[in-house]
């Protein structure tokens, strides 16, 4: 079993999570083994909701252009359309059916595992608190999908349904009384139900869309991999197993024994074991604790990111990069010759430093005594950044010396620390400026490894990918070109990983060229450096 | 060999989640009566009578009151609660007070419910009183064949002479 470290200081689960925390990621670990962590499912549970949800819209369109609006009409137009089309029809009808069936359960996957790691708080309230109704919005499109086919399975769940809406003191007349008795239900009731049926699941992409509106760059797709395996899989379902309908609603009968969806009608046989009044204390017991988790007590934030518009052009980077939208682009109101400065809604700010990886001021080889930049984190400024990395390539000695930049998120790299080995720890990878590698292999390390999160997996959402893009010259700032890049080497571990990177790190040690600078070159380059140091310059300062 | 094993293992997990699905997408099966079950639903609504006598005011009273606001009859608006027993096959089945709705307690009193009963061929007796004083107004006694998996429905309406049963 691998070991799975939780780094205290950067997480945000709290104490009574943790067992949980480390068993899920116990499963992800074991799915990362065979996914890899970029395709792993669980890294895209949201993404994987999203494209469910376009699979049932698409051939829930393509049913519904055979549905017969009626109460006569209903159950025959879909039985039609299952048999007499079952190459085309009857398997739309089956991938809506269990389109809708995995896409509650990828949200609940989503659920569990946006909750197991805590991320319900502070900036991530918003995506949590709209998350909620989507639990009701998902259910209550996938209960009218199934009232619309008017089968038996169909008659007993309105009637479970209204059973419990009527125990709400609200309804005049019992809205049950409407599907008592033959001739009971009418044509309008259908159109309703048309009509809900539409208007639900537009609802719920409206909220979905919503719920990623404090994201950029939300990952509403999944990888190319997944999309199809999980599309294929749907279609093998429902070739083997084509969705079918139980006999006609009969409200004069009740049926005995259902064949029951149980991913959406559990709550019905819930129901009728307990009573009406039982389940909306449970259901409206369970979504109160979700929306209320963001007010427990919690860790105190970090200090959010703030902006230094004497180190501040106005080049928007910042902007682009940040993962939670928490930077806006304003006019210029310190009379410098830019356009625009970056500001930060601390509200929004999740403290993980990638604008400050993103800043073209946050060059190590600027020679003030204090490096500023013009967006940076109070308690992980690049200047402490910077003194941490010129110790650490002081201290460095032995044979190969490699400098390797982690993430608090991620393996925690302290384990790697050695004679020859540096090691840093950074709010998130994606805060590492590109410079920050040049400086290290110009100054006395022979590699520089960089880690963190596992591909797909980042902690910050995409400070990983920023990072290679920046690495590989595709984004700004980018790793000047004349860096040798065999001695940068980029590995991203999940924190069950350890031995992982150990290994990855001996092998890039390994595999770097010889050096110009034997290890006494480098004592004499230190003892140089010192010497033509500007006066003044403050190297403990942090 | 190991990116064979990767998607062999690729494969189960696919296989489990979509099994899950399948399988939990119609099973197992839910046993909502027992085969030898039939469903009654009692299901109505009824205003039931108010709960006072309307009475006739004084000429002193109705000179102090707006002209619009004259009316010599006054009527209480609560009404009575509903008071319905049913017994089966001469044993007491069910018994229920329904009150009004409403804020002043002048609306139908309404009334669901659903019982299980053992099929077969039974005999009811049905009595609903709609009265302060808790006189019995309507009565019913009848016998039905139910069998499994049938349901019956009591309804009331006073207009059409009170209680009515539909079966299927
Ligand atoms: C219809 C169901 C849902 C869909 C389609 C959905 C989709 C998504 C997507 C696409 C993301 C962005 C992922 C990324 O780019 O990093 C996301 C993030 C998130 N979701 Fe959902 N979601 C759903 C339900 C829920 C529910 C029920 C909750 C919890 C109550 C929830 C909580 C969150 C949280 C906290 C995040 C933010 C993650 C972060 O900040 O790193 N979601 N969701
Ligand atoms: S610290 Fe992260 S969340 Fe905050 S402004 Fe910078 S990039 Fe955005
Ligand atoms: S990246 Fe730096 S210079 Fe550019 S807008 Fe942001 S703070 Fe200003």
């Amino acid at each position: 079993m691998p070991s799975i470290l939780l780094n205290p200081r950067a997480s945000s689960v709290p104490r009574w999570l943790i067992p949980a925390e480390r068993a899920v990621a116990g499963i992800e670990a074991l799915f990362d083994r065979a996914f890899g962590s970029a395709e792993n499912p669980l890294h895209q549970l949201g993404a994987l909701s999203f494209y469910l949800f376009w699979i049932v819209a698409a051939s829930g369109i393509y049913v519904y252009a055979f549905f017969d609006t009626s109460v006569a009409g209903a159950y025959r137009s879909v039985e039609a359309l299952t048999h007499q089309q079952w190459y085309l029809g009857g398997v739309m009808r089956s991938l809506h059916r269990y389109g809708s069936d995995a896409f509650v359960l990828t949200m609940a996957a989503h659920l569990l595992r946006e909750f197991v790691k805590g991320r319900w708080h502070g900036f991530r309230w918003f995506s949590w608190l709209t998350g909620v109704p989507l639990i009701w919005l998902v259910y209550a499109s996938g209960l009218g999908g199934y009232w619309l086919v008017w089968d038996e399975l169909a008659q007993f769940s309105v009637i479970a349904t209204a059973e419990w809406l009527d125990w709400l003191p609200i309804f005049g007349e019992p809205i049950v009384h409407n599907f008592i008795g033959r001739g009971a239900t009418t044509d309008r009731f259908f159109s309703l139900l048309i009509f809900l049926h539409i208007g639900i699941p537009l609802l719920l992409l409206l909220l979905m869309w919503i719920h990623i509106y404090r994201l950029s760059h939300a990952r509403t797709n999944p990888t190319r991999q997944l999309g199809l395996a999980v599309f294929a899989a749907l279609l093998l379902l429902s070739l083997f197993k084509p969705a079918l309908s139980g006999g006609p609603a009969n409200l004069d009968a009740v049926s005995s024994a259902l064949d029951l969806d149980w991913i959406y009608m559990f709550a019905h046989p819930l129901m009728y074991l307990r009573s009406p009044g039982f389940l909306w204390v449970a259901t409206a017991g369970f979504t109160l604790l979700l929306a209320l988790l963001p007010l427990l007590p919690r860790p105190r934030p970090e200090p959010k990111a703030e902006v230094d518009l004497d180190h501040c052009n106005g080049c928007s980077r910042c902007f682009d990069d940040c993962p939670y939208v928490a930077i806006t682009m304003v006019p210029r109101s310190d009379g410098a010759p830019h356009l625009r400065q970056a500001q930060v809604d601390p509200e929004l700010c999740a403290s993980c430093g990638i604008c400050a990886g993103a800043c073209p001021s946050s060059t190590p080889f600027r020679t003030q005594a204090q490096l500023k930049t013009g967006i940076d984190l109070p308690r992980n400024s690049v200047q402490a950044l910077r003194a941490k990395l010129e110790a650490a390539l002081e201290e460095l000695a032995g044979a190969a010396p490699v400098v390797v930049f982690g993430c608090d998120h991620a393996v925690p790299v302290t384990a790697l620390c050695a004679t020859n080995t540096a090691c840093i720890s950074l709010p998130c990878a994606g805060m590492l400026p590109p410079s920050f590698v040049d400086y290290a292999l110009r100054n006395g390390a022979d590699g520089v490894l960089v880690t963190g999160c596992g591909a797909g997996n980042c902690n910050f959402r995409l400070g990983n990918q920023w990072l290679v893009e920046r690495l590989e010259g595709k984004r700004e700032p980018r790793l000047r070109p004349a860096v040798d890049r065999e001695r940068v080497r980029v590995e991203w571990f999940d924190r069950h990983q350890g031995a992982e990177l150990s290994g990855a790190l001996a092998q890039f040690r390994a595999a770097l060229p010889a050096r110009p600078l034997a290890p006494e070159g480098r004592e004499m380059f230190w003892k140089e450096r010192r010497k033509t140091e500007e006066p003044g310059r403050d190297e403990s300062s942090d | 060999m190991k990116t064979v094993l990767r998607y062999l293992a690729q494969a189960v997990l696919y296989g489990a989640f979509f099994a899950f699905v399948g399988y939990f997408s119609t099973s197992p099966r839910f046993e909502h009566l027992r085969p030898d079950e039939a469903l009654i639903r009692i299901s109505f609504s009824h205003a039931a009578q108010r709960v006072g006598e309307c009475r006739e005011r004084s000429d002193e009273e109705l000179a102090k009151l707006a002209p619009n606001m004259r009316l010599r009859t006054v009527c209480p608006r609560e009404r009575a609660p509903v008071l319905l027993e049913i017994d089966m096959d001469g044993k007491p089945l069910y018994k229920l007070t329904a009150q009004p709705t409403g804020l002043q307690k002048d609306g139908q009193s309404t009334v669901y419910r659903r019982l299980t009963v053992k099929s077969g061929q039974r005999h009811f007796a049905a009595r609903l009183s709609d009265h302060s004083s808790g006189v019995i107004g309507y009565t019913k006694e009848f016998s039905i064949d139910l069998a499994p998996g049938k349901v019956m429905v009591l309804d009331f309406n006073a207009a059409q002479g009170g209680f009515i049963i539909h079966q299927g």
